[in-house]
């Protein structure tokens, strides 16, 4: 029997979406099954990040209209076996989609896969509900604004209200250069603040946005400092205990050298 | 002419009192009122005498009172400063006893979340930006005060809002608001705000001084004594 995540935070444009895509290609590569479901109808590019925007058939509005079968939506990934995604629908009404509906979808999809993982659209109304009505563990994502906190601040009171387990918190595109300079919280002050459990910590990098237009989740390169961060957060979320990656930069001997000589600052 | 059975008269320097038996009838009492301000007599120059009822554990009801006072006006050189009485209604002293209240509630305010209460209150938690507190008493947050926090909110001005660490971004009492700076500040520890003697401002000083400015805290007794 799966789990179901949803990955919300009520302010738009903090990475649902990435997080979703890359936590769901990292569970992946720990060879878990994992199906993402886009609950943003309407504004889906969920499909666009992973790739498989050319291979969508039928959609969840379909799926609850019963125009097709579930398994009909669904759409494998084209690199590996285990990673699924269900799409929203582009076009059809918001309204098609119910919280009903999702409960009924999510119980579906419960016994073939281990992991669930629910994009939830920016907001607090019809959206948001719907996303977490079949959910049982929920995922805030943050990025270290004022006004993004605040936002997750809210969601997590609302999610409070729901029942299921506390919410957890990444907080995304982290620039190590400005928390030291004092221009953005630092990653104590967001906890003090919103005082969840901390799932994981995700720098700003430049890879991530590339990948995703590529179609090709940052989780997927070896060794880029987000890749690692999604990674081990999806380890986190298996139960293992891995220590928070390091904000600072490598310096590297040669780096070292040519500081010496004056080279590089 | 009777003699005083059931009214007992003192004058005092601030104007007379009047002891009222609690044992005897209420239309004999009435009858004795009238007939004691009947028979004495004031010149017309003399000034106004206030005067203060003392019922003792009589409970009398609204129309009772109107009608006392309405004998005592009839002879217009005495007005009546205050009926007082030892009982109270049960359901009055519950709503006395609930509206000042300690309330203690332990969690976090979150953004968007409105937190009232009638009485004190008590949080074992944050109130965090853009959440609030509502109290008709005092409020006291055992935590980091980021939002807005509104003490007697039904107008006692003598409320208080105390915090572990205060860094509100409004802070109300009765109908007096402040904020705070709009430059970014750090807050205070152990911090407590009160309305000036004045009663026109909210002013901010150390928790220890309450005592000084507030020394009748507990709003219970003050209720009772006072009336």
């Amino acid at each position: 029997m799966g789990e179901a995540i949803v990955i919300t935070s009520g302010k738009g444009g903090v990475g649902k979406t990435t997080t979703t895509a890359n936590l769901g290609t990292s569970l992946a590569l720990l060879e878990k099954k994992v199906c993402l479901i886009d609950t943003d109808i309407g504004l889906r590019n969920l499909d666009v990040i992973i790739g498989l925007e050319n291979r969508i058939i039928y959609d969840i509005v379909d799926v609850l209209e019963k125009r097709c079968k579930i398994s009909q939506a669904l759409i494998k990934d084209k690199r590996f076996d285990c990673l699924y995604l269900l799409p929203a629908a582009q076009t059809s009404d918001k309204s098609a989609l119910t919280p009903e509906g999702m409960v009924h979808i999510i119980e579906e999809l419960k016994p073939d896969y281990d992991y669930i993982l629910i994009d939830c659209p920016a907001g607090i109304e019809q959206g948001y509900r719907n996303a977490v009505a079949g959910a049982d563990k929920s995922i805030v994502v943050t990025t270290p604004e004022k006004s993004s906190v605040r936002d997750a601040d809210r969601i997590i009171g609302l999610l409070e209200q729901e029942d299921m387990e506390p919410p957890h918190l990444i907080i995304n595109r982290i620039r190590n250069h400005m928390v030291k300079s004092g221009d953005m919280m630092d990653v104590d002050e967001i906890i003090q603040v919103l005082s969840i459990d901390l799932l994981g910590i995700v720098a700003d990098d430049d890879d991530v946005i590339k990948a995703s237009n590529h179609g090709e989740p940052v989780a997927f390169q070896p060794n880029t400092r987000a890749s690692i961060a999604y990674r081990n957060i999806a380890r986190r979320i298996l139960g293992e205990s891995v220590p928070l990656l390091s904000l600072e930069e490598k310096v590297t001997f040669l780096d070292k050298v040519k500081k010496a000589f004056g080279i590089k600052k | 002419m009777t003699s005083n059975k059931w009214i007992t008269i003192k004058g005092t320097r601030d104007g007379l009192t009047l002891f009222m038996n609690d044992q005897c009838a209420w239309n004999e009492l009435l009858e004795e009122l009238g007939e004691i301000l009947s028979t004495k007599h004031m010149a017309v120059d003399e000034p106004l005498i206030t005067v203060k009822v003392e019922l003792g554990y009589r409970y009398i009801t609204n129309q009772q009172e109107q009608t006392l006072r309405e004998v005592i006006r009839k002879h217009n050189k005495l007005v009546v400063d205050k009926i007082a009485s030892n009982v109270i209604l049960k359901e009055e002293a519950l709503k006395w006893k609930e509206e000042t209240d300690v309330n203690l509630h332990n969690k976090i305010i979150r953004s968007g979340q409105v937190l009232e209460i009638n009485g004190d209150l008590l949080l074992v938690g944050d109130v965090n930006p853009g959440g609030k507190v509502v109290a008709s008493g005092n409020i006291f947050v055992m935590g980091n005060l980021r939002g807005i926090a509104h003490a007697g909110a039904e107008g006692n001005k003598g409320a208080v809002v105390a915090a572990a660490h205060m860094a509100p971004s409004q802070l109300r009492i009765a109908e007096v608001i402040s904020r705070s700076p709009d430059a970014d500040s750090e807050g205070a520890p152990m911090e407590c705000g009160f309305i000036d003697s004045k009663g026109e401002q909210i002013v901010m000083d150390r928790i220890s001084t309450v005592a000084r400015s507030r020394p009748d805290l507990n709003a219970f007794e003050r209720r009772v004594m006072n009336g």
